[in-house]
C-alpha cells in the first residue's frame, strides 16, 4: 500500500492555505473489525492524516479518554500486529502516521516493526516515551525504510532541547500545546503559539500542535499559527459514546477540517 | 555506574515524555551539586541522626541462628522513624526539592511505607504532599493511608489498570507531567528515569555503608552472605552498594515469588522476566509476548511491581548478585519465626529476605548472613491476624 508523504501532503496543504487536521483514534476501539472503514470514514469527513494508537497497558503519557480506550482495545486481545494490519486494509490516499509507546516496539524488534509498518503503508512513527537522545537505533532503522520519526516539543523544553527535537523530527514536529497528559483542560494558545514560533526559527519541518484540542475553535486557533491541529482525546471519547452510527461525529469532524482553512 | 546518560550497561536511560526532560535535568544537576557539597551531605546526616534515629543497629539474630545452624545477623532498618528505608531517601529527595523552590511534593507508594516517609518530610518541611495509592492498596494497607492523612498529605486512591503499585506509578508520572514546574515527584524506588536509580541509590547507601563498618568492627570480617528483598529495589541497591566491591561477600536479592514463579502469579521480574522499557528506564519486566505489562501477585503490596531498578538488571547479568524469588508461603512462614524466635516482627517485604535462610541445606552449616531487615510489620498486622488466626489464644502455624 503505497500512501502520501507526510512532507507532500503538508506542502499541497500550504498551498491550499490551510492546516492539516490530523486526528486520532485508537487501533483497535471501539472495534478492531471496523479500523479500515472507521480510517476510511474519517478521511472522507475532512481528516488529512491519521494517528492510530498502538494500545499499551502502562500509555503515561495519556490521559483518562485514551487510557481507557486502550484498555478497552487491550481487554479484547488487540496486539500491535492485528492493529498494522488493519491500517493494511484502509483503503485512503492520506498519511497515516502510528503512536504508541517503546516496549511494545522493543518486543517485536525495531526491524520487524519497521518491516510491518512499512509494508502496511504507514508513513511514520511517534513513540511516546522516547526522546531524540535515545532514539539513534530506531531511526536509523526506521529511516532505512522510509518512515518518519516524529518527536514531540514541550512548552518546557529549554532552547538546546527544542534544538534537539526540531533536528531529530521528521514529517512534522508534535508541538504539546501545553504541560500535561493527553486530553486535559484547553486555552493556553499563547503558550502553543510561542512554542510553534521558537520552532520555526530552528527547522522547516512542518509544525503541528496537540494535546487539548478538542473544538472547531482550537482548531482554527491553531491553525492560524500552525501547520497541522491534532485532535485526540474529544475523537476518541465521541466514538465511544456513539455507538454504531457515526453520523454526528463525521459531521464533526467536517466543522474540524472547515475551521482548518485559513481563508 | 551509571555512565553520563545514566546507563548501567544497557539498562537504564530515560525514556520519557518529552515534557518531562528538562526536569529530569535540573534535578540531576542539583543531585549532583548538592552530593558534592559538604554542607549538603552533613546537613542530610544530621537530619538521619537527629530525626530519623539513625544509626540503625544490627542484630544478632541468636535463636534464629540456633534454629538454622547458621550465623544470622539483621541490618536493623526497621527501627528508622516511620518503620523503614524509605525515609531516607524521602529526606534526601525533600532536601533537594527545597533546593530547586519546588512547592508541591508527588509521590507513589505500594505498602505505603514510602507515601508514610514522604508525608512525614513533607510535615517536617511545610510542603504540600500528594500521594497516589493503587485503590487495592489502600485497602490491604488501611493504616498507611491513616497516618498518611494525619500528617497531612492527600492520598489519591488509583483506579487504572491493576490498581496496585505500577498504577500509582503511572498517576504519579502523568501528575507529574501536568505540574511539573512547581511539583518535584519523589519516586519511592531505584527505578525510574535518571537520575533517579543512581540518586536513589546515593540516599539508600547509607545502610551498606553503616552495616559494612558494624559488621567489621563487631566481627572483624565481612559475612559470607548478604541479603535483601527486591520489589523496585532500593533497600536492596542501598545495602548492596557497601558491599559490591567486597568479593568476599555473596550477595542475594529476593523477589516476591508470590503463588510461585511457575503459576506465573508472582512479582520477579529478575527471576521470571525480560528485558523492556517501563516507567523510563530499561530493565527486567513482567510482560507478555507484546510487551504489555501482565498483572502481578504478591502478599506484600511493596513488592507488587512488574519491574525493577536497572542497576539490578545489570548486576543480574554480570552475576555479582544472584536473585532469587521466595513464595507468599515462604515469606509469611519467615515473618512469622522472626517474630516468634527475635521478637522482631519484620514487614512482609523484609521477611522475604529471610526465606532463603530458613531452607535446610541452602547454605553450609556456619555460613555467616547479614540480612537487611528494610522494615517493620505493624502495618502487616491486620492481614497477619487473618493468616495466623490471631483472633484466638493458639496461633495457627507455629
Amino acid at each position: 500500500m503505497v500512501r502520501p508523504t507526510l512532507d507532500s501532503t503538508f506542502r499541497l496543504l500550504a498551498d491550499r492555505n490551510e492546516a492539516a487536521l490530523i486526528l486520532f483514534i485508537t487501533g483497535g476501539d471501539p472495534s478492531l473489525e471496523d479500523l479500515p472503514t472507521l480510517i476510511e470514514d474519517l478521511v472522507e469527513a475532512g481528516a488529512d492524516a491519521l494517528e492510530i494508537g498502538l494500545p499499551f497497558s502502562d500509555p503515561i503519557a495519556d490521559g483518562p479518554s485514551i487510557q481507557a480506550s486502550s484498555q478497552r482495545a487491550l481487554d479484547r486481545g488487540v496486539t500491535p500486529r492485528a492493529v498494522l494490519e488493519a491500517i493494511g486494509r484502509a483503503r485512503v490516499d492520506v498519511p497515516v502516521v502510528v503512536m504508541g509507546y517503546l516496549n511494545p516496539m522493543l518486543q517485536m524488534g525495531f526491524e520487524a516493526f519497521a518491516d510491518r509498518c512499512q509494508a502496511v503503508g504507514v508513513s511514520g512513527v511517534i513513540v511516546c516515551d522516547l526522546i531524540p537522545e535515545e532514539a539513534g537505533e530506531w531511526v536509523q532503522i526506521a529511516q532505512s525504510r522510509g518512515l518518519a520519526t516524529v518527536f514531540l516539543a514541550a512548552p518546557t523544553s529549554a532552547a538546546d532541547r527544542l534544538d534537539a527535537v526540531a533536528n531529530a523530527s521528521c514529517g512534522f514536529v508534535y508541538a504539546v500545546a501545553r504541560t500535561g497528559v493527553t486530553g486535559s483542560q484547553a486555552e493556553q494558545a499563547n503558550e502553543s503559539e510561542r512554542l510553534v514560533a521558537d520552532l520555526r526559527v530552528r527547522t522547516s519541518t512542518p509544525i503541528a500542535v496537540g494535546f487539548g484540542i478538542s473544538t472547531p475553535d482550537h482548531v482554527a486557533a491553531v491553525s492560524r499559527f500552525a501547520d497541522g491541529a491534532i485532535v485526540g482525546s474529544a475523537l476518541v471519547d465521541r466514538l465511544a459514546n456513539s455507538g454504531a452510527d457515526r453520523k454526528d461525529v463525521l459531521d464533526w469532524v467536517r466543522q474540524l477540517k472547515a475551521a482548518t482553512h485559513r481563508g | 555506574m551509571p555512565d553520563s546518560r545514566g546507563r548501567f550497561g544497557v539498562y537504564g536511560g530515560r525514556y520519557v515524555p518529552e515534557t518531562l526532560v528538562p526536569a529530569l535535568d535540573e534535578l540531576e544537576g542539583e543531585f549532583k551539586k548538592a552530593w558534592a557539597e559538604p554542607e549538603f551531605r552533613a546537613e542530610f546526616s544530621r537530619i538521619l541522626a537527629e530525626f530519623v534515629g539513625r544509626p540503625t543497629p544490627i542484630t544478632e539474630f541468636r535463636r534464629l541462628s540456633e534454629r538454622t545452624g547458621l550465623h544470622v545477623v539483621a541490618k536493623r532498618e526497621d527501627l528508622n522513624h516511620t518503620g523503614a528505608h524509605k525515609i531516607n531517601n524521602a529526606l534526601g529527595q525533600v532536601l533537594l526539592a527545597r533546593r530547586m523552590g519546588k512547592t508541591r511534593i508527588i509521590a507513589e507508594t505500594g505498602a505505603g511505607q514510602h507515601g508514610v516517609a514522604t508525608a512525614t518530610v513533607c510535615a517536617l518541611f511545610g510542603l504540600k504532599c500528594d500521594v497516589y495509592m493503587g485503590e487495592e492498596d489502600t485497602h490491604r494497607q488501611q493504616l498507611n493511608v491513616f497516618r498518611m492523612r494525619l500528617m497531612g498529605a492527600r492520598v489519591i486512591p488509583v483506579t487504572s489498570g491493576t490498581k496496585t503499585l505500577k498504577d500509582a506509578l503511572n498517576e504519579a508520572m502523568r501528575d507529574w507531567v501536568t505540574h511539573v514546574r512547581d511539583t518535584h515527584y519523589i519516586i519511592g524506588t531505584a527505578a525510574g528515569p535518571h537520575p533517579y536509580p543512581e540518586m536513589v541509590r546515593e540516599f539508600q547507601r547509607v545502610i551498606g555503608d553503616e552495616s559494612r563498618q558494624q559488621y567489621l568492627d563487631r566481627y572483624g570480617r565481612s559475612p559470607d552472605v548478604g541479603i535483601a528483598c527486591v520489589g523496585g529495589g532500593s533497600n536492596a541497591i542501598g545495602f548492596f552498594a557497601g558491599w559490591l566491591a567486597d568479593p568476599s561477600v555473596q550477595l542475594i536479592g529476593v523477589e516476591a515469588g508470590g503463588l510461585g514463579v511457575s503459576t506465573g502469579q508472582h512479582a520477579a521480574p529478575l527471576t521470571a522476566g525480560s528485558p523492556g522499557v517501563l516507567h523510563g528506564s530499561m530493565s527486567y519486566l513482567m510482560q507478555d509476548e507484546h510487551g504489555q505489562i501482565v498483572g502481578t501477585h504478591s502478599v506484600s503490596a511493596g513488592l507488587d511491581y512488574p519491574g525493577v531498578g536497572a542497576e539490578h538488571a545489570y548486576l543480574k547479568d554480570s552475576g555479582r548478585v544472584h536473585y532469587e524469588a521466595a513464595t507468599d508461603e515462604e515469606a509469611l512462614q519467615a515473618f512469622h519465626d522472626v517474630a516468634r524466635l527475635e521478637g522482631v516482627i519484620p514487614a512482609f517485604e523484609s521477611a522475604h529476605a529471610f526465606a532463603p535462610i530458613l531452607k535446610r541445606g541452602r547454605f553450609a552449616p556456619g555460613t555467616r548472613v547479614l540480612v537487611n531487615l528494610s522494615g517493620r510489620g505493624d502495618k502487616d498486622m491486620e492481614m497477619a491476624a487473618k493468616l495466623f488466626s490471631l483472633q484466638s489464644q493458639d496461633p495457627a502455624g507455629a
